[in-house]
């Protein structure tokens, strides 16, 4: 087996600890993307996860004028932008957009201003980078309890209003007459929309989380019409993928010694989105045949 | 469940002196009328006539600025009512079957996750055989066709065992055989199950064989009765405040007012009707 292996799995790879690192944190927030994700694509809230996601990175590059973590910053500021996307966009139909957009200018205003403090405070180009692409090798070991606990967190909200929040994706009207609170499910979503995104953020960076988020879950809602096994077969992918990523980026490091390796978000995105080809591919020779229009749009 | 009867009858809905205003316009005015277990009641109006606010009220979702809605017992206990809404899209993205929705009919607004039991898979089969949908419970909802998703809206609402159920629209967007096989299984559903009916619609027509009551609205306010006594050019003349003719054509009826601005028609056909 490792003989089989080992023209694939370059030398040390297993016993090198930011590797070791790389590959628990990244494993644990591709489970919890994966989740909630699957809702995410589910309620329609793609926009809202990736402008998270660019909203956080004022929390991240403030985070660094600070001298913490950056995953504090994107929580942090990620949670204040989803109250304030609640509060602007209540119950108007196309008013969630609106507040996301109202919301997202302003957050990218202030990460212009941080991310250039950043590049005067320090003699590097580090900050940015890290900010906005990632930097799961570089994350600190001593992190991984608090990535824990908040994954913990966010896939917690999520899986226990699991049935109230498909209910609300279908309609609204549906679950309020059947009990639901919808607003509160919504808030409570968003709020783990906006951890989920954060640590997404510090692993394959703020730009790239989307891809994390959405993409293994799209792929899923295509493989199954279960959406218990849609967001595991999301965390599968989304597991598979970024372990894929860190060894290739690990590899990558013999293969162009002159660059030094490459960054291992683009190898985690890039199989996200090869993934997702080739479920697209499947799904349309599936479905082309027995596809049925349904007439619900007219009215 | 054993709830009482409003009025020591069967009565299962009291509606009396229902009014209510949004934002300074009059939706509803002093609408009181009373449905009975295993009835099956029209509610009939055009488009803005105000069908939606009163199911919106019934179910509580809008508290009305005078008047009163007691559903049997008196409180509106919300598993009483069924309720289908308008104009539901189905995202064929949403990975989710046919036995799926009917089952979250069951528990759909509890925390936690759901743990498989044979019982609920049971009661779920049931429900599907009923209303004719176990040859696509398998099948993703979004992929159905108009008329099978309405009957799956249906089994969810009716898993609960409600006495009431509501329906908003459910004929809209069916071609006539689905709309047909809608009416006759509510029919069916309502007689069997001493469930009343409640249903709005546009078109009176598919609802004519099956109709025990009738509550037409127009203006905010209704007429209520059997359709003999509320579709008569007397009647609804004086609910529309223009002259109306109710038109008999084979087994349809068409209802025609006689100023071209105010021309109404509920025939089905797609062009206006209009008397000079």
């Amino acid at each position: 087996m490792v003989a089989f292996l080992s023209p694939l799995i370059e030398p040390g790879f297993f016993s090198n600890l930011p590797v070791q690192t790389a590959l628990v944190v990244g494993g644990v927030v591709a489970v919890v993307s994966g989740i909630v994700g699957t809702f995410t694509v589910m309620r329609g809230q793609s926009f809202a996860g990736h402008s998270l996601a660019d909203i956080g990175t004022a929390g991240g590059s403030a985070a660094f004028l600070l001298g913490i973590s950056p995953l504090f910053g994107f929580v942090a500021m990620n949670l204040m932008a989803a109250g304030v996307m609640e509060w602007i966009g209540i119950r108007r139909p196309r008013g969630r957009d609106l507040a996301t957009g109202i919301v997202l200018g302003a957050a990218l205003g202030l990460a212009a201003l941080f991310l250039y403090l950043d590049s005067t405070a320090s003699s590097t180009t580090g900050a940015t980078i890290n900010v906005l692409f990632g930097s799961i090798f570089t994350l600190p070991s001593s992190m991984v309890p608090v990535i824990a606990i908040f994954s913990v967190v966010a896939a917690g909200i999520v899986l226990a209003m699991y049935r109230p929040l498909i209910l609300s994706s279908i309609s609204s009207d549906l679950a309020t007459a059947q009990g639901v609170r919808v607003r509160l499910v919504g808030i409570g979503y968003l709020a783990a929309l906006a951890v989920a995104v954060s640590l997404s953020a510090v692993t394959i960076g703020a730009i790239l989380s989307t891809a994390l988020l959405i993409g293994p879950a799209a792929t899923a809602l295509r493989l199954t019409n279960r959406p218990g096994r849609a967001a595991a077969f999301a965390a599968i992918i989304g597991v598979l993928a970024t372990w894929l990523g860190v060894l290739l980026a690990y590899d990558s490091y013999y293969w162009f010694p002159s660059t030094g390796g490459w960054p291992v978000s683009f190898f985690v995105v890039t199989l996200i989105f090869v993934i997702y080809l080739a479920s697209q591919i499947r799904f349309r020779a599936r479905s082309g045949v027995q596809s049925r229009s349904t007439a619900t749009e007219a009215a | 469940m054993q709830g009482r009867a409003v009025n020591g009858s069967d009565e299962i809905l009291a509606v009396d002196g229902v009014s209510v205003t949004l934002s300074g316009r009059e939706i509803l005015r002093d609408v009181t009328f009373h449905i009975n277990a295993g009835e099956f009641t029209g509610l009939i109006g055009s488009n803005g006539a105000g069908k939606t606010t009163l199911m919106r009220v019934i179910l509580g979702l809008l508290t009305p600025s005078a008047g009163t809605v007691r559903v049997e017992s008196g409180s509106r206990g919300r598993s009483l009512i069924g309720y289908v809404p308008q104009r539901i899209t189905l995202d064929p993205d949403m990975p989710l079957r046919a036995r799926d929705l009917v089952g979250l009919g069951i528990d759909g607004q509890r925390f936690g996750l759901p743990l498989p039991s044979s019982m609920r898979r049971k009661q779920v089969d049931e429900m599907l055989d009923a209303v004719d949908a176990t040859r696509f419970a398998d099948s993703r909802v979004g992929n159905l066709s108009g008329g099978e998703q309405q009957r799956i809206l249906i089994a969810h609402a009716l898993i609960s065992h409600p006495r009431l159920l509501l329906l908003d629209e459910p004929l809209a967007n069916l071609d006539i055989g689905s709309e047909q096989e809608v009416v006759d299984l509510l029919a069916r559903i309502a007689r069997q199950q001493r469930i009343a009916v409640l249903i709005s619609t546009h078109d009176m027509n598919p609802l004519l064989p099956v109709m025990d009551r009738i509550v037409y609205i127009a203006n905010g306010r209704i007429a209520t009765g059997t359709t003999a006594e509320v579709v008569t050019s007397e009647s609804l003349t004086k609910l529309y405040g223009v002259h109306v003719d109710v038109i008999h054509v084979h087994d349809r009826i068409l209802v025609v007012a006689g100023r071209r601005e105010e021309a109404l028609q509920h025939g089905g056909n797609e062009s206006i009707v209009e008397l000079v």
